[in-house]
């Protein structure tokens, strides 16, 4: 297509590339991921991308929109590798199906598609699982798991059983059992030493993962995908309040850097708060979003009933992102502090009040 | 000639300058063609009138169209000729408008009438700013980078703040554009005395000339030029080198850059003790104040997909055929862009002529201007807002006009936005973001048009309204007044002397008087009605329209 007016010039970017960049700093975590808890996370990936692929098509298809020149912005391929790094691996087919099936088709395509959705569409799938299948989502394999590929697939394919003893409690549950069992919080460092769950700084094995993690979002900034606003935020909200509880009651509460490295955290602040569709926009909104993701993540994940936090908090931001952008706007250049930029603002948003 | 800090503002973006086709290019005439077509639209502000009668002899330099009001600039032959034609020719415009024009076929003699240099009239004593306005203005002196605005307004001070910092800009931040750059590395001496001579005029502080750091060539003949100048050190006259930031030249951009002053909306340089012209205006003052020469030509870069790239001084009125034929143009180019890729626009018709904001034409093709990805969903991604150098927010701006929301764009500071093109360069999803925003201030200024015309017609016929009611009931006393008047003298008269056959006479003569008088009450109560009725329904449309 040539531009039939100024300007026509254009830097040579698109989605697809910003896409296929995020799928490329996804690659450090997955590899390490596959080293550390088997090789059954490579057929969820397989599962999640084929089914976010097929349903996005389809409903591409059933809104009259062109199917290839969407499939090829990669954004489906994105959601479905968040969900497949987001949910257990050895989680049956079915559920990473149902999950992509509600990202994609509820709460992305049924809101207009790419650019439209409200919430982050990985996020829904696994709030959505995690409500509807609390026990399937919380089954995660504990490090080293010895099983062959071919005999981990045929689990997740419902053509094995499913062995309760595969699996184990994550770190991150591990310490909230412990928090909530008041019998045992007075010794949560030893539960921590004691139970292989912990490992050089952080949970057992998750802390590598999430150090790939951290490097993949380093990559992103430095390519300039995403900005350092919500990471940032989201990394000090949450050492903030992790460092406070942590100095009232070192027995009852992890240290930050555990719960920087375990879990979700990195995974959230770097690849899933910064999703720039659901997210706020502004400067200013990024860093309050960050932060209000951070914290809220520490919070369910230490007090609620969830195992990690990162879904809930994000959605919940998600809700907020429309208001915070409202009040953040930047200043125009050459705009006195008094510009009346603010006091229009202020307006519109009683104009839409009042009825 | 201190350093002084140099400001950068927020966002822009950095572009291959694709400069280095005609940068070395020298510049050279080009051949004066045979006719040439003058629109009298060769600046802001109001048409100049023509002076001169078809068939007309005229000589190089000549006056053709005279300034009409003060925003205006007078109109030159470029060459000797005779006039052939005063009528509507297609002009450079992105949509293909004919707008009237000057014909001049040219004799061939290109000789010069009677110059009359400002200054070697002037005596040594300081010159009278006015006298300078009034000349520069009937030289047709107007700003040469694009924006047509007549230069001699610019002279203006605000009242009450001194001029700190006067600057010109030989930035030329587009890409492709060399015209600026070849006139500095060439023609810096007469660059030089026009800075001097505008310096000394405004009282300026201290002027600045500021090059992009691409043209190390022309910041280098500026520098020289300036030291060759014991009045430039005396004015505190320096060069800056700015960075090349694309859009670095645009105005509120550079004096940001240079000063550290923002501008805020409505706020006019001089109100902050600036004030900025382009080289090739600074160059244009000179010539006409020292050598009596109008603007009847200028220096236009040919470059993209030509034989013969380069930097052409072209008579005004040659026809962009003209120019592309000279430079050699290839015959696969799909079109041609004037002005620059960022913000210029592509002419529909090559027999559109020159004028005097022309700083470049490219011919476009695949290897130039590679095709676009087409238009996909906005992700949100910012940035458009970070490369907006306004510190916009492109895509709520964009958001708001596809919505054909224009108040909520507007809120989002649409007005502010100066198209420079920076948000559609860096867009992912390659959405025409300017081409929203300049449909969406369309939109607006129609509207804001149309309210106002309904505002002024509304007072008007109130105003209408009114007179006539006003009439009436003014009428109706008098008639009043002149009907009692009538009825007392005849009964004066009746009471002298009342013949029987006059009695029936008077008594009808009153009978009339008073139904004269109750009509026009009753004729005064229905206008008065009408009035008000015909006011409500003038209002009821716009009550629609605002609403
Ligand atoms: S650059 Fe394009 S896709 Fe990104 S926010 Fe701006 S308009 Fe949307
Ligand atoms: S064209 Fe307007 S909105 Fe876009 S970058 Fe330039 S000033 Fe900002």
């Amino acid at each position: 297509m040539n531009p039939f007016s100024a300007p026509y010039l254009h830097r040579p970017t698109s989605v697809n590339r910003s896409m296929n960049l995020v799928l490329v700093a996804l690659l450090p975590g997955i590899l390490v991921y596959l080293t550390l808890f088997g090789s059954a996370l490579i057929v969820q990936i397989f599962i999640a991308s084929v089914s976010a692929l097929f349903f996005e098509a389809l409903l591409l298809y059933w809104r009259g929109r062109p199917v290839r020149e969407r499939l090829s912005d990669h954004s489906a391929l994105v959601t479905a590798w968040l969900i497949a790094l987001t949910f257990p691996p050895l989680s049956p087919w079915w559920l990473t199906v149902i999950g992509v099936f509600f990202a994609i088709v509820v709460a992305k395509q049924l809101y207009g598609g790419l650019g439209q959705n409200p919430f982050n569409p990985a996020m829904i799938a696994f709030a959505v699982c995690i409500i509807a299948f609390p026990a399937l989502m919380s089954q995660w394999p504990a490090q080293g798991l010895n099983l062959p590929f071919r005999e981990q697939a045929e689990i997740i394919f419902g053509l094995a059983p499913r062995l309760d003893a595969l699996t184990s409690a994550t770190p991150l549950d591990a310490i909230k059992t412990a928090l909530k069992t008041d019998a045992l919080y007075d010794n949560l460092q030893k539960l921590l030493m004691n139970q292989n769950l912990y490992g050089t700084f952080a949970g057992r094995g998750w802390e590598w993962v999430t150090t790939a993690y951290l490097c993949g979002g380093v990559f992103l900034l430095i390519m300039g995908v995403i900005t350092w606003h919500v990471p940032v935020a989201f990394i000090v909200s949450m050492s903030a309040i992790a460092f406070i509880c942590w100095l009232i009651e070192p027995s009852r509460f992890a240290n930050p850097l555990f719960h920087l490295f375990s879990g979700g955290a990195m995974l959230g602040a770097f690849f899933i708060a910064t999703d720039p569709v659901s997210g706020c926009a502004t400067p200013r909104g990024k860093l309050i979003f960050g932060a209000g993701a951070g914290l809220l993540a520490y919070l369910i994940r230490v007090f609620g009933s969830f195992p990690d936090g990162i879904a809930f908090s994000v959605l919940i931001m998600n809700m907020t992102a429309p208001l915070l952008d409202l009040y953040c706007q930047p200043k125009v250049f050459g705009a006195l502090p008094s510009m009346p930029v603010k006091k229009d603002l202020a307006a519109k948003v009683k104009e839409e009040e009042s009825p | 000639m201190s350093k002084k800090k140099l400001f950068s503002f927020l966002g822009g973006i950095k572009l291959a300058h694709r400069k280095e086709y005609s940068s070395e290019k020298a510049i050279a005439p080009l051949p004066m063609p045979k006719k040439l077509i003058l629109p009298l639209r060769q600046s802001a502000g109001s048409l100049p009138a023509p002076i001169v009668q078809v068939g007309e002899k005229v000589n190089k330099g000549q006056c053709l169209a005279a300034a009409e009001g003060w925003i205006s600039a007078s109109l030159h032959a470029p060459t000797s000729g005779t006039i052939r034609d005063i009528g509507d020719y297609p002009i450079a415009h992105p949509s293909g408008l004919v707008a009237p024009c000057i014909v001049i076929e040219a004799d061939g003699e290109d000789a010069w009438g009677e110059r009359q240099p400002l200054l070697e009239h002037a005596d040594s004593e300081r010159l009278d700013p006015e006298t300078v306005q009034r000349y520069l203005q009937s030289m047709g002196v107007v700003g040469m980078g694009g924006a047509v605005f007549p230069s001699h307004v610019k002279l203006s001070k605000a009242p009450g703040v001194p001029l700190e910092t006067l600057i010109v800009n030989g930035a030329e931040c587009e890409p492709f554009i060399t015209c600026d750059d070849r006139l500095m590395r060439e023609r810096a001496a007469e660059i030089v005395s026009g800075i001097i001579f505008l310096a000394e005029l405004l009282e300026a502080k201290e002027s600045v000339v500021a090059i992009e750091d691409n043209k190390p060539e022309a910041a280098a003949a500026m520098r020289a030029a300036l030291a060759a100048r014991l009045e430039a050190t005396a004015n505190h006259i320096r060069v800056v080198v700015i960075p090349a930031v694309y859009p670095a030249g645009s105005l509120k951009q550079l004096i940001y850059t240079l000063t550290g002053k923002r501008a805020p909306a409505g706020v006019l340089p001089p109100q902050l003790g600036v004030q900025c012209f382009n080289t090739a205006t600074v160059y244009a003052i000179w010539q006409a104040v020292a050598r009596g020469e109008p603007v009847i030509s200028r220096i236009v870069t040919v470059t993209g997909n030509v034989g013969r790239p380069g930097n052409l001084e072209v008579p005004l009125g040659a026809s962009v055929a003209d120019v592309l034929q000279y430079a050699e143009a290839r015959p696969e180019s799909d079109g041609c862009l004037v002005g620059g890729p960022m913000m210029g626009f592509l002419l529909p018709d090559y027999d559109a002529p020159i004028g005097k904001g022309a700083n470049c034409l490219i011919a476009r093709s695949p290897q130039f201007f590679p095709h676009k990805a087409p238009e996909s969903p906005c992700i949100r991604c910012t940035n458009c807002a970070q490369a907006c150098p306004q510190g916009l927010l492109p895509y709520e701006m964009y958001w708001w006009s596809r919505a054909r929301d224009f108040a909520k764009a507007e809120r989002h500071n649409l007005q502010e936005c100066i198209e420079c093109g920076c948000c559609s360069y860096v867009c992912p999803s390659s959405i025409p973001l300017v081409q929203y925003f300049r449909f969406a201030k369309d939109a607006l200024r129609t509207a804001a048009t149309k309210k106002e015309m309904a505002d002024q017609a509304r007072e008007r016929f109130e105003f209408r309204q009114f007179r006539a009611e006003r009439e009436k009931t003014e009428r109706t006393q008098k008639l009043a007044q002149a009907a009692k008047q009538q009825s007392a003298k005849l009964a004066a008269e009746n009471a002298n002397a009342a013949p029987a056959e006059d009695l029936d006479e008077t008594r009808k003569q009153a009978l009339i008087a008073a139904a004269i008088e109750r009509v026009a009450g009753e004729r005064a109560k229905v206008g008065c009605d009408e009035g008000a009725n015909a006011t409500e329904a003038a209002l009821a449309p716009n009550h629609g329209n605002s609403a």
